[in-house]
């Protein structure tokens, strides 16, 4: 068996120091194997942002272990950690985040510019993402030209297209209708079911429904992890 | 990330706000032709006065009194120590002697007026000994100037300024309302680097000293030698003769100093080179000032962008990178204004300023264009670097 894709042990962060410390994140334990679809839960303050940022390597721990894809990341530096997220990791964020003034296929080519790929290869790769989100004819369109719920399908086509082991998604249907919302989650369900790992945070139930695994934090700590469809 | 990548996004970053990039562009630009423009000024200056200069002739000598020197008691050059000098038993290898006074005056005709950079009055000899031919008319003569008659020989300018066209010979000119009869107009002389050696009025000795500046001292005594050869015995005469008249023994100091053409030309030569200097030491703040403009707007760029910023670090982009961003958006600000600048400083020399033809200097081109490019990379450099040292999580946070 390959090994898990997130492998945390004994997870801490501490914010500040002295009386005034807060404990973000006070020893978790996880595990998410290949091909997994597990859904975050918690309220706001519950350490599931810390978590999120952590697990996508902008962040580093106080305490604790963490395996991304069978690498241990505890001894990286910045620039191991920013070709980490090049190679391993796709973001989707709450806010789409797409870079402004460049088009679709330009944020969605962007990953690959800095993996240093060529042009052509770039524009394939870039159109068949789109394709897949279902955004082959926005493609030359710039973000402010698209509805929240396209510009939040070509964040997804930018996160998968430098075929991560791990797609973050950060409250990815929090700006959206439940319309978009549906269709997202649709095109998140699809990727998964072709085989992508996604962690996903939310603090929605019938968001979380989507996914295969719901984990449940409260105050730093795991308190239920609850399969609800076999990996 | 190749360097093309690094160029494209760079021109998408600059052209995302036009506006501010063109006026950071025109910071580098002035400061360019500037530079550029004012060296081209001060060396187009230096190479007028070789150019006249050469042209007086080489068997001039001025001299001049020193005022505020050490001398005891200085005495003025006088009418009666030009006449010493004009002496050939004492002095053999002096040709002539022309003793000259100096005065600023308005001249006025038919309600035009013009203020004279120079009148002068001086004798006959004075524009032979001066290489200033007289054009058209007739210049002055000895007895002109015995009987302090009102006549003058005016230069092109003054000719251009006052008659516009018209033909100036006989008629009447007033020099601070005192009436003048124009008898002759100078040749064309052109330009000699500070001074328009064109803009001048000549009169007869007696009659200016009447007229305007009194009969004390004069400005300037014009001595010419026999020729060139005789001109370091002339020079020796000189000094040997008014020294004795000023009492001057060999442990005093001098009240006068006596000048050959040489001498002249490089105490013009000091002065516009400290000229020069003066303006490119203006020029290069005007350019560092353009840099710290790019400086300015590069971290209003870097602010404005942050979450940009964060972005693509987030999906993977190196520090590298983002600092090659920020850098190539300044250094191409500033090399785009500094091909504006040579572009502007060239045309701009092609035109003459108050009589001095600019000559562009090859090497400050070059000088001003790297030291622009340079000032991208430098002040470019504090912003960029900020940049890339944001952590994502807080450049993502950022709103």
């Amino acid at each position: 068996m390959t090994a898990p894709v997130i492998e945390i042990k004994g997870l801490r962060k501490t914010y500040g120091g002295g009386d005034t410390a807060v404990h973000a994140l006070r020893g978790v334990d996880l595990t998410v194997h290949r091909g997994d679809y597990v859904a975050i839960m918690g309220a706001s303050g519950s350490g599931k942002s810390t978590m999120l940022n952590i697990l996508g390597c902008l962040d580093v721990p106080s305490g604790g272990r963490y395996k991304l894809d069978g690498i241990d990341i505890g001894s990286f530096n910045e620039t191991q950690l920013s070709l980490l997220r090049n190679r391993k990791l796709g973001f989707v964020f709450q806010s789409f985040n797409l870079i402004p003034r460049v088009s679709a296929l330009g944020n969605v080519e962007l990953p690959m510019t800095y993996a240093g790929l060529g042009r052509k290869q770039r524009r394939e790769r870039a159109e068949a993402a789109l394709e897949l989100v279902g955004l082959s004819d926005r493609a030359h369109h710039m973000p402010n030209e698209l509805s929240g719920g396209q510009q939040q399908r070509v964040a997804v086509a930018r996160a998968l297209v430098n075929a991560p082991a791990l797609v973050l998604a950060d409250e990815p249907t929090g700006n959206l209708d439940s319309k978009s919302s549906n269709d997202l989650l649709g095109v998140l369900g699809r990727l998964n079911a072709l085989g992508r790992t996604i962690v996903m945070i939310t603090h929605e139930n019938d968001v979380a429904a989507h996914a295969r695994r719901v984990v449940r934090l409260v105050d730093g700590e795991i308190t239920s992890d609850h399969r609800q469809a076999p990996l | 990330m190749s360097p093309l990548e690094v160029l494209r996004f760079a021109v998408k970053g600059l052209l995302a706000n036009k506006m501010r990039s063109v006026l950071t562009t025109l910071g580098i630009s002035i400061g360019v032709a500037a530079v550029i423009l004012l060296t081209a000024v001060g060396n187009g200056a230096s190479k007028a006065i070789e150019n006249s200069i050469a042209g007086l002739g080489t068997n001039l000598l001025t001299v001049s009194p020193m005022r505020g020197g050490a001398a005891t008691a200085p005495r003025p050059l006088t009418v009666a120590d030009a006449e010493a000098l004009a002496d050939k038993r004492i002095a053999p290898d002096i040709r002539s002697v022309s003793p000259v006074v100096s005065a600023q005056a308005t001249a006025t005709y038919r309600g035009l007026s013009h203020s004279v950079g120079q009148v002068i009055g001086t004798r006959p000899s004075y524009f032979d000994a001066t290489s200033s031919p007289v054009g058209s008319g007739a210049a002055f003569s000895d007895s002109d100037v015995t009987d302090a008659r009102k006549v003058v020989v005016i230069g092109q300018t003054v000719a251009q300024e006052l008659f516009a066209g018209d033909d100036p010979l006989g008629k009447q000119i007033q020099l601070n309302n005192i009436p003048f009869t124009v008898a002759g107009v100078l040749a064309q002389k052109g330009s000699s680097g500070l001074q328009n050696a064109d803009d001048t009025v000549v009169a007869p000795l007696t009659t200016l000293q009447y007229a305007l500046t009194g009969t004390g001292s004069l400005n300037q005594v014009v001595v010419q030698a026999e020729s060139a050869e005789v001109i370091t015995a002339a020079q020796n005469q000189i000094t040997a003769v008014l020294n004795q008249r000023h009492g001057i023994t060999g442990s005093s100091t001098s009240d006068f100093r006596v000048q050959n053409q040489q001498q002249l030309l490089s105490t013009r030569t000091q002065a516009v080179d400290v000229f020069t200097t003066l303006l490119a030491a203006v020029a290069g703040i005007s350019l560092l000032v353009g840099g710290i403009g790019i400086t300015n707007i590069m971290l209003v760029t870097v602010t404005e962008r942050i979450r940009e910023i964060g972005i693509r670090k987030a999906i993977g982009a190196p520090r590298g990178a983002i600092s090659g961003q920020f850098l190539a958006e300044a250094t191409l600000l500033s090399m785009i204004g500094g091909a504006i600048g040579v572009l502007a400083g060239w045309v701009g020399s092609r035109f003459s300023f108050s009589g001095i033809q600019p000559e562009v200097l090859p090497s400050s081109v070059l000088l001003a264009f790297g030291v622009s490019v340079l000032i991208g990379l430098f002040f470019g450099s504090y912003p960029a670097s900020r940049a890339a040292r944001l952590r994502p999580i807080e450049a993502l946070r950022h709103e």
